[in-house]
């Protein structure tokens, strides 16, 4: 994304008129007023940007939002930007969706969004639970959680998503937490600004089915060590993660995907040739 | 204050020119308006009228104080400030009614509870540059902001008194005997 | 009004050959296990018999070895265009006779035909006998030491003689295939040059002890330009033809060689392609590139395609265009990845959940891939949906020698928001149904697409009245389009029609030519345009005749959905046969007699 200078934007100017219909008391609110916060400090005028998203209640995001938006199918976000960015790589493309949307349903997506390494920025709204289909357990759901589904929980393994994009090759590792939207703001215009896939992970709390949540805001601290651009640093400092640390964590310098020859077009009479006897 | 937010004041050491605070001072107007035109939103969304007049009621007067801002620093240059650069020593502004505070079923006396909050972290935080600012010319503003945001706290203290005595059943009125929906 | 029908079933090796001609096309297997190079002797085969002129074309069939299997090269030259194979073999000729057996099925002989091979000698590893289920047809079985002959020349190779004796065959002489080995074998050096040609003499010297040789006359005058090139190749210069700039796709056979010839090519044009991790992402990918304003399409088969279609009834919903090129495979399941079937047909027309109309094309031949695909192109283009191109293995992965295929100018277009506008509505109820489309960057333009049923202004809506709105618009912009002529291909007349679609055409036309040879002419109608059917304009086409419907499924997936639609409206037949085998010329022409008899 470039800077722009000018014209002056508001916040207000990357917002639709759409009213959200999520609960109120819901994290995702705090999310949208960083996303447009962040627009509006970069100055990127709405039209040069595109707000990709799955399923979900966090998926709702793009057409609250004055931006170009895709609200496509469940888990196939970040394919379907993946499109976008290559085919019109002018753009501003940020992908926003669920922990179920991101890391379950498009789970091997995400894998193969972080080694890809495209330019753009995936923001995953974690709420440790299915939202919209009525509080199941996700992929970072704690084992213990009681629900109807997984009655006296589940019992798995929590999925940890800053290990795996770490572990695969994302170019930019991040956590936020929502109930601090201008930190969130300033880590997600940082993670636009960083060349090639950046994933942040916003911690945003699910008031509904996860009331508990409420106590995320007294956890949640600044990470205790400096961002790093050496994966080693950044896989022991994930290894002494409480769940809590905010803040930056990885900024590598990989190349990014660029399928582009570059080279002048060929008329398409140069690939019929070949076809001649 | 019975905000467990912690102490609004560690900050406010980053703001040194009278400038600074009231690019500051106008911010928190404008944030609180928007929040509140948000919640006033989001309870229409949801159907609680009630609140949503109340909130939109609030967002009228933190715009109005906009307003009068704008109007007393006419003519001075004022810094671009990005979101996250503002010395709010917490994690929004302080005159932002916390989005996750909020329920859609939620009534008068938890609404202006939030709002009393609100205003009482906005005078803590003015007062707190009261006691740090070395520049005279700086501290006579944040007084005055200070002062301001104190009637804010009376006032809304003033609507609170008027209410109908607090019968605690506040909590089973706001239960909601449907089930949750599932739209997509 | 009743309607009859007969269920028939046919035997491949058993259906008479009506009026075949041998004698301007001539059908050649080349077999060899373990790297004989059996395909490679059947590709140039091929391009020497276009060298002096002819036509031809070759499909392939293989082993389940990755490298080192059994593979048959099936080779059909004709002195004009072909587009199916013959009825029958006239000569097979066995680099080895080992684990040729599994090639029985597909093999038809008789007793005019020649079983040419190596049986090896005796105590030999590598020696093995005609097999019985060959020997079984009657043919006249030659030995011929391809062993032998390769190694009396220094660095022979046994392919080589194979090459020379096929080339001895049909006529190819001596210098026609020097010609050739320079060009195909000049970088080896000329060591391998001079190895290449010594073993063709050899194969050339031992054709001319053969008892029967079925010469192909050289054309008396020099013909056009011609192109060598399989359907496969022939779909991706359609899609780039008709726009297409971006392409993502999964690899899976046998729609890769699509891809294959996409990415440097797209490359070459400015465009991109992208290797997707599955095809969820691939189908996703493209609407993105689309959404952007890119031409774009995606490859695959059906394992794929049935992982696609929740997304295609995105795309269906969102009006993003986009084209999917299915190139079908037996199926279920995994099927017979190696093999063509006409079965995807259900999936490619009613797979999508809710109501999600779209276009289904379907090529005719190998060559009209080309125009299949660039037409799929500009009907999602200007339709702003989703187009499914159904090729086959049978089309995709067959070489053919073919004039040039002409591309058209149709013109292609998407109708998109040209300029700032305020109040946009992106899905506006227009007269055309076909509302302007904004690209990212176009200021005013924002809106988002979505999945999920919306109004006008593109939110989100459960209302009725904007789910039946919608619906409607998107029914209504594909009746309203025009089709032009290329909805099917129509040709000749006579009491009975067969119809069928895809790539049993070229088989259907030269059953219908055969017909009309023998005085007994039918019509011929091969649909291109699936869906949406043009139900009026075929049960016009049809007339008043019965029809036989001919298809490559189990199911009868074609004869069923043109039940459906009530295009159906007099006597019918179904011939029809699952993969692998393919239905020949003479099978649908006995068929037709068959009927009229009875
Ligand atoms: C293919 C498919 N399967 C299932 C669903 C149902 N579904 C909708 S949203 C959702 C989970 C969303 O969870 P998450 O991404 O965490 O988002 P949240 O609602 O919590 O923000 C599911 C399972 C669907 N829409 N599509
Ligand atoms: S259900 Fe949870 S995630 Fe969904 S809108 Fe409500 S609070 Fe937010």
């Amino acid at each position: 994304m470039n800077e722009h200078p000018a014209p002056k934007r508001k916040a207000s100017d990357y917002k639709s008129e759409v009213k959200p219909v999520w609960c109120p008391g819901c994290g995702d609110y705090h999310v949208l007023l960083s996303l447009t916060r962040m627009l509006a400090a970069s100055g990127t005028p709405p039209e040069q940007v595109a707000v990709i998203s799955g399923i979900g209640c966090s998926s709702r995001i793009p057409a609250y939002t004055n931006c170009y938006g895709f609200h496509g199918v469940h888990g196939r976000s970040l394919a379907l930007a993946a499109g976008l960015k290559v085919a019109r790589p002018d753009l501003t493309v940020l992908v926003m969706s669920g922990d179920g949307d991101g890391f379950s349903i498009g789970g091997n997506h995400f894998l193969h969004a972080c080694r890809r390494n495209i330019d753009i920025t995936y923001v995953v709204m974690d709420n440790q639970v299915y939202g919209m289909t009525k509080g199941q357990p996700s992929p970072t759901t704690d084992p213990e959680w009681d629900s109807a589904l997984a009655p006296g929980g589940t019992g798995i393994r929590p999925f940890q998503p800053l290990v795996i994009a770490l572990a695969s090759g994302a170019n930019f590792v991040a956590r936020a937490f929502s109930g601090q939207p201008n930190e969130t703001a300033r880590i997600i215009h940082e993670a636009v600004m960083h060349p090639g896939f950046s994933f942040v992970q916003v911690m945003s709390p699910c008031v509904t089915f996860r009331p508990e949540q409420a106590a995320w805001k007294d956890a949640v601290h600044p990470a205790p060590v400096e961002a790093t651009d050496d994966p080693a640093r950044a896989a022991r400092r994930i290894m002494t993660d409480d769940g809590f640390n905010i803040g930056v964590l990885y900024r590598g310098d990989r190349p990014v995907f660029d399928p582009h020859s570059g080279a002048e077009p060929v008329p398409l009479s140069a690939l019929e040739r070949s076809f001649a006897l | 204050m019975t905000d467990d937010r912690k102490d609004a004041a560690a900050l406010a050491a980053g703001i040194e020119t009278v400038p600074e605070l009231l690019a500051h001072a106008l911010r928190i107007e404008e944030d609180a308006e928007e929040r509140y035109l948000a919640l006033a939103d989001q309870m229409e969304t949801h159907h609680n009228a009630a609140i949503a007049r109340l909130f939109r009621w609030f967002a009228g007067h933190e715009a109005e104080h906009a307003r009068e801002i704008r109007e007393r620093m006419a003519g001075m240059a004022l810094p671009e400030i990005k979101p996250w650069d503002f010395h709010w020593g917490d994690a929004e502004s302080p005159e932002s009614v916390d989005f996750t505070a909020v329920r859609y079923t939620m009534d008068t006396r938890a609404a202006l509870g939030l709002a009393l909050e609100a205003e009482a972290r906005a005078l803590a935080f003015f007062q707190r540059i009261v006691e740090v600012a070395r520049d005279p010319e700086m501290r006579r503003w944040a007084e005055e902001f200070a002062a301001e945001e104190a009637e804010h706290v009376r006032l809304v203290r003033a609507e609170i008194a008027k209410l109908p005595p607090d019968d605690g059943q506040a909590v089973e009125r706001a239960e909601d005997p449907d089930p949750p929906n599932e739209p997509l | 009004m009743g309607r009859h029908e007969e269920k028939a079933s046919f035997d491949a090796a058993g259906a008479a050959a009506v009026g075949e001609r041998p004698r301007d096309s001539v059908c050649i297997a080349i077999l060899g296990s373990g790297g004989a190079g059996a395909l490679t002797t059947g590709g140039l085969l091929l391009e020497a018999a276009a060298r002096r002129g002819l036509y031809g074309m070759m499909t392939r069939s293989v082993g389940p070895q990755i490298r080192g299997g059994e593979a048959a090269a099936f080779v059909r030259l004709a002195t004009r265009p072909v587009a199916c194979m013959a009825d029958r073999f006239d000569a097979v000729i066995a680099i080895d006779w080992r684990r040729a057996d599994r090639f029985a099925d597909e093999l038809a002989l008789d007793a005019e035909s020649l079983l040419i091979g190596d049986p090896g000698k005796p105590g030999d590893a590598a020696a093995a006998p005609v097999p019985e289920s060959l020997a079984r047809s009657g043919a006249r079985v030659v030995d011929i030491a391809f062993a032998d002959l390769a190694a009396a020349v220094p660095g022979g190779r046994e392919n080589m003689v194979a090459l020379g004796l096929a080339a001895g065959l049909v006529g190819i002489a001596a210098e026609e295939l020097d010609g050739l080995i320079a060009k195909r074998l000049g970088a080896k050096g000329t060591a391998a040059v001079e190895a290449s040609r010594a073993g063709c003499a050899q194969g050339l010297a031992a054709a001319a002890v053969l008892p029967v040789r079925f010469p192909l006359p050289r054309p008396e005058a020099e013909p056009g330009p011609r192109w060598r090139i399989t359907g496969n190749q022939a779909a991706g210069l359609g899609a780039v033809q008709g726009g297409v700039r971006f392409a993502a796709a999964y690899p899976i056979t046998p729609a890769t060689e699509v891809l294959e010839w996409l990415a440097p090519a797209l490359r070459r044009l400015g465009g991109t392609l992208v290797q997707a991790e599955d095809e969820l992402a691939s189908i996703n990918m493209i609407i993105g590139a689309s959404f952007g304003g890119v031409p774009a399409l995606t490859a695959t088969s059906g394992p794929g395609l049935a992982l696609m279609v929740e997304s295609l009834g995105l795309a269906v919903a969102s009006e993003v265009p986009i084209v999917v090129v299915d190139v079908m495979r037996g199926g279920p399941s995994t099927g017979i990845p190696t093999k063509s079937e006409q079965s995807d047909l259900n999936i490619a027309v009613m797979g999508c959940h809710g109501d999600a109309p779209h276009v289904v094309v379907a090529p005719l031949s190998v060559g009209d891939c080309r125009l299949t695909t660039q037409w799929a192109v500009h009907l999602a283009e200007t339709l702003q949906t989703v187009a499914v191109v159904l090729s086959d293995q049978f089309l995709g992965q067959s070489q053919a020698v073919i004039a040039p295929p002409e591309p058209e100018d149709f013109g292609t277009r998407r109708k998109v928001l040209p300029r700032t506008v305020e109040g946009y509505r992106r899905y506006e109820l227009v007269g055309d149904s076909i509302s302007p489309m904004a690209l990212p960057g176009i200021t005013g333009g924002q809106y988002t697409a979505d999945g999920l049923t919306h109004g006008e202004n593109a939110l989100p809506s459960s209302r009725a009245s904007d789910h039946r709105a919608q619906l409607d618009k998107r029914a209504a912009k594909l009746v309203q389009a025009d089709y032009g002529a290329h909805w099917a291909e129509i040709e000749g007349e006579g009491d009975i029609a067969i119809l069928c679609w895809g790539s049993l055409a070229g088989a259907a036309r030269e059953a219908a030519e055969r017909l009309a040879e023998a005085g007994a002419p039918v019509r011929l109608v091969a649909l291109r345009l699936l869906a949406p059917l043009r139900t009026e304009a075929l049960v016009e086409a049809l007339g008043h005749r019965r029809v036989l419907v001919v298809e490559q499924s189990h199911s009868g997936q074609f004869l069923n959905y043109l039940r459906g639609s009530g295009a159906l409206t007099g006597e019918t037949r179904s011939l029809r046969r699952p993969g692998p085998l393919p239905i020949r010329p003479g099978e649908i022409a006995a068929a037709v007699q068959e009927w009229r008899r009875s």
